[in-house]
């Protein structure tokens, strides 16, 4: 008891200024971070080193009052002070702490503080990692990236501050909306907003290379540490969205090309086109003004998504509680922040000229064609999102774009990519030979085939020639990046191979592991709606589901209803599985926990359904062959992206740093 | 107007099924697969057969019954189309106010594909005339195949 | 600056048009294929006689409202002063569909809310809701002289609807018969 009234008191004397202080120190932050935007590219222009470095000191204070205002938010969370508006719409006094904590980003208001904050994260990173970098270059980063988080604030203080208070108090708050109660949503929105954001560092490079109209080899190897970075965080937060909607809304799905879905998956997919491209750029100095394209783009697609979702104009699972007046702002800042940067790219970008050529049979163009169905993809996406939002403008009719549309148009424009990625690797810069790539590859090509012909019967006992299409391209891919690190490996000794390629060839192996799990579990997923009385089975894909009755258990927040269902194979028992339904008190929300027997070649999963006559329930059971390799790949991909950040190369960027100067200014000559 | 729509929705997080309703044998994977492909109107961020909407539990009796009734398809889809307009399809036909999503991306793939061509053999006729710094590009490989070395 | 330069300007300069006319609809609001057609034939038992039927024939010969309403449904007692108006104010006939509702219940509302409807037809299982294309009840039909649907309300009618779109329609299907 003493604890908990010392808390009211702290509370209710807290709660007296510490909501205002937020405010304040939000407001601060913005007139640091305009400081921030423009004394360093006036520094910049007039040649003041003083005010160049002022981006640094500016940076830092941005941080630390955003810092302070999540922080405070945060507080009045754990407290439940609901005089704030936003915590009394989304927490109360039953919520676990945990959830307290994270229902900081549940809603628009505070979610846009975690943006803002991690934008400032990013900012302050580059702030310290870029001591390498020539002062004009960091002071015009820093500048342009002080210029987004303006906008962002802005966008927060003017329409959508968390600290705005409410009178009279109520007692108790509202909720946590119920499907954000669940460990998967605590880190899934954090880490799609560092990819999100991470994308704004690219962005900010390729502006300054427009600005300083440098773009040259260091130029491409600064910039690539921090975009892969953004994409492994991207990578992982898709990824854990896509392992909660398959836990938490029971329809044992893992995507469902729902807009907002589409709206991570554009900026991952030009990303990933960008992380690519890059690579081409510092290797071989071509594809600049492509490169730049990419990288605002790719921010770009993250504005979008953001508009997309806060806005209201598309219909989504997802959508924030949205306003007009707010959509009005992001679109408003949406124009200027990529009309103008593209603006830009149209008067400064004719300026680079390519130092390299190349052959069409190279590595440089494969990765152009990796690019070009890496950026088709992200359109195709794209266009299927706001189609049906194009069609009502023009009068054209209303009209659904869904799943159907998106697994027939996708899969044709990504299958040639992961054939692109087994030869890539394998292929010379410059020139490739199809000799050398036929002799180095035919084993790997065969090997595969035998692979992919052999897995799925084996494992499934069923295949068609799609499936084996399909597992064969993966196998490719796979192998052929196992390849790369055998050959490397045994030819100058494993502890020698950069990280850079382990993280290369991780990723493409991930991408194979994922690809099997695509095909495999779409082609041989099995559902059954069952009515099963307690004691009653069901059979599914040679499971028995045995239908034992429910039980009753109250949760902190939630009334909870167990379903108890023991599966078996033969006379062999393998789990009993607890598929829960559970009744959020403080809204009375519904909500489903499915029961999943995880194994790595198969999951099997029950939802629970509604009570039927009798004692009789709805059960929905599904056999997901090979499910777990969706994620485990993906997880793969973003572990392969950590890896290749740590390459030697771009921790010295010093030593490679006076050639490379050299070489940019005969560059420009050009 | 939105939420009283919404409000119609009962908690889309919370999976509500019906009893299924009856189908002759061998039909149930046609019944699954098109209530799939059916967009609910009151959810609308649901198919009909996800959403537990009053509306979509009839329109998947109609369905059944349909199918029941051997009906193809084409004829179920027609029916609803004529009531509820292309909105309730998440295929969307192909007709002249989509030939642009159905066609937009594989144009765009041709364009791209021949785009790229067009640079690398552009490319390769202007290779003798490019002027490159020999000096400077001899040096970024030198620096490269330093780093190489070293790795 | 070369020409190829400015494509990426352009795409968004055209998808910002196209948000920005998004911002202004709504994209939930689906309209009705039905309207230009024929009213959808239904034969229903009437709510106060149940062993005699309505038909579609009652909404021809002259400019009628269909009414789609249920007693569970919260927007239709919002809306239902302005049921009332236009058939005690304006004189408006008007056919009412008892969607998906238990005949007590109806009955009970009716009695306490007041009865606009020339005829009340029960649609208990919702399949001439579906004819009709209904997906969220309270939805008004406006039907001509003919038994053509010429405008379809969503949601629960306002005072403003009644003003700006349905009387105008109603006094113009009126003219255009007389």
């Amino acid at each position: 008891m003493p604890a908990i009234e010392r808390i009211e008191v702290t509370q209710s004397v807290t709660s007296l200024f510490l909501p205002e202080l937020g405010h304040f120190a939000l407001c601060l932050a913005l007139s640091l971070t305009v400081l921030q935007a423009v004394v360093p590219m006036l520094g910049v222009v007039t040649g003041r080193v003083l005010w160049s470095e002022l981006a640094r000191p500016a940076a830092i204070g941005q941080f630390s009052f955003l810092l302070i205002a999540y922080l405070i938010l945060t507080w009045c969370f754990i407290v439940s002070d609901f005089s704030v508006s936003y915590v009394a719409h989304n927490s109360n006094t039953q919520l676990p702490l945990a959830y307290r904590i994270s229902a900081v980003w549940g809603a628009h208001e505070g979610s846009l503080l975690l943006w803002v904050l991690m934008l400032a994260s990013w900012t302050m990173a580059v702030a310290f990692f870029s001591k390498s970098l020539p002062r004009d270059l960091t002071a015009t980063v820093l500048s342009v990236m002080g210029m987004v988080s303006i906008g962002f604030l802005l966008f927060m203080l003017l329409t959508s501050n968390p600290f705005d208070r409410q009178f009279p108090v109520p007692a108790e708050g509202r909720d946590l909306n119920p499907l954000l109660q669940d460990p998967g949503l605590i880190i899934h929105p954090p880490m799609l907003y560092m990819g999100y954001v991470g994308f704004s560092v690219a962005f900010a490079f390729a502006i300054a290379a427009l600005i300083g109209g440098r773009l040259d080899t260091a130029w491409a190897r600064w910039t690539r540490p921090w975009t892969t970075s953004a994409w492994m965080f991207l990578t992982l937060g898709i990824m854990l969205g896509s392992w909660w909607a398959y836990h938490e809304l029971g329809w044992g799905g893992w995507w469902f090309w729902d807009p907002v879905e589409n709206a991570s998956f554009m900026p991952w997919l030009v990303g990933t086109a960008l992380v690519h491209s890059l690579a081409v750029t510092e290797k071989r100095g071509i594809f600049k003004s492509w490169t730049v394209l990419l990288a605002i783009t790719a921010f770009s697609m993250s504005l979008l998504g953001t508009f997309l979702v806060r806005s209201g104009v598309l219909v989504s699972v997802h959508a924030f509680a949205t306003d007009p007046e707010r959509g009005v702002f992001i679109l408003g800042f949406f124009a200027i922040v990529v009309g103008g940067s593209l603006g830009l790219y149209a008067w400064r970008a004719p300026r680079f000229r390519a130092s390299g050529k190349a052959g069409f049979f190279s590595r440089e163009g494969f990765l152009l064609l990796n690019n070009i169905f890496l950026v088709v993809a992200a359109a195709a996406v794209f266009v299927g999102t706001l189609y049906p939002l194009l069609a009502d403008a023009m009068s054209l009719g209303k009209l659904s774009v869904g799943p159907p549309y998106f697994n027939t148009v996708f899969v044709p424009l990504t299958l040639p990519l992961v054939l692109l990625v087994g030869c890539a690797a394998a292929l010379n810069w410059k020139r490739g030979r199809v000799d050398t790539l036929w002799q180095r590859l035919r084993w790997v090509a065969l090997l595969a085939l035998a692979a992919g012909l052999a897995m799925p019967w084996l494992m499934l006992g069923k295949t068609t020639f799609l499936v084996i299409a399909a597992v064969s391209m993966a196998f490719w891919a796979m192998f052929s990046a196992s390849e790369e690190i055998i050959r490397r490996g045994s030819r100058r000794g494993w502890l020698k191979i950069p990280a850079a390629i382990w993280g290369m060839s991780l990723a493409h192996f991930g991408l194979g592991i994922f690809v099997i799990g695509v095909t495999l579990v779409s082609a041989y997923s099995a559902e059954n709606d069952v009515r099963l009385a307690p004691g009653e089975s069901a059979e599914l894909s040679g499971f028995e589901f045995r239908f034992e009755g429910i039980t009753q258990y109250a949760g902190p927040n939630y009334d909870s209803t167990v379903g108890k269902v023991t599966v078996s194979r033969g006379n062999k028992a393998l789990a009993v599985l607890e598929p829960e339904k559970r009744i959020y008190r403080a809204m009375g929300n519904a909500m489903t926990e499915a029961g999943v027997l995880p194994r790595l070649h198969r999951d099997l999963y029950v939802s629970l359904g509604e009570p039927l006559s009798g004692q009789a329930w709805s059960l929905r059971l599904y056999y997901r062959p090979f499910m777990r390799f969706v994620w485990l790949g993906a997880l793969l991909m973003a572990l392969g992206g950590f890896l290749a950040m740590f390459d030697r190369r771009y921790r010295k960027p010093g030593k490679l740093d006076s050639g490379i100067e050299r070489h940019a200014v005969a560059e420009s000559d050009v | 107007m939105r939420y009283w729509i919404a409000a119609l929705c009962l908690g889309f997080g919370g999976l509500t099924l019906a009893e299924p309703p009856a189908l002759h044998s061998g039909q149930e994977a046609r019944y699954q697969a098109l209530i799939e492909e059916l967009r609910c109107l009151v959810c609308q961020n649901q198919n009909i057969a996800e959403s537990n909407a009053p509306l979509a539990e009839d329109l998947r009796l109609q369905v059944a019954e349909m199918i029941n009734a051997g009906r193809s398809d084409a004829e179920i889809k027609d029916y609803l189309v004529a009531r509820y307009g292309d909105f309730v399809l998440y295929r969307p036909p192909f007709k002249p106010n989509t030939w642009l999503l159905w066609g937009g991306p594989f144009l765009l793939l041709v364009l791209g594909l021949v785009t790229a061509f067009r640079i690398f053999s552009g490319r390769r006729s202007e290779t003798p005339d490019e002027s490159v710094d020999q000096a400077a590009l001899h040096k970024l490989l030198q620096g490269q195949s330093d780093q190489r070395n070293k790795s | 600056m070369k020409a190829r330069f400015l494509i990426p300007v352009g795409i968004v300069a055209a998808l910002l048009v196209v948000l920005a006319v998004g911002l202004t609809l709504n994209p939930r609001e689906v309209p009705s294929p039905l309207i230009g057609k024929a009213a959808p034939p239904f034969a229903l038992p009437r709510l106060y006689q149940p062993d005699q039927l309505v038909t579609d024939a009652s909404l021809k010969g002259r400019v009628t409202l269909f009414n789609v309403w249920a007693s569970w449904c919260v927007a239709c007692r919002e809306e239902h002063a302005q049921i009332e108006r236009l058939a005690k104010e304006f004189g408006m006939y008007i056919i009412g569909l008892n969607y998906k509702d238990e005949t007590q219940d109806a009955l009970g509302w009716l009695s306490h809310f007041g009865n606009p409807y020339s005829a009340v037809a029960v649609d208990a299982d919702g399949r001439v809701g579906i004819d009709w294309g209904v997906y969220g009840v309270p939805e008004t039909f406006v039907i001509d002289s003919a038994g053509v649907i010429r405008y379809k309300h969503i949601g629960p009618v306002k005072a403003a609807d009644i003003e700006n779109r349905i009387l105008p329609l109603v006094r113009e299907l009126e003219g255009g018969q007389g």
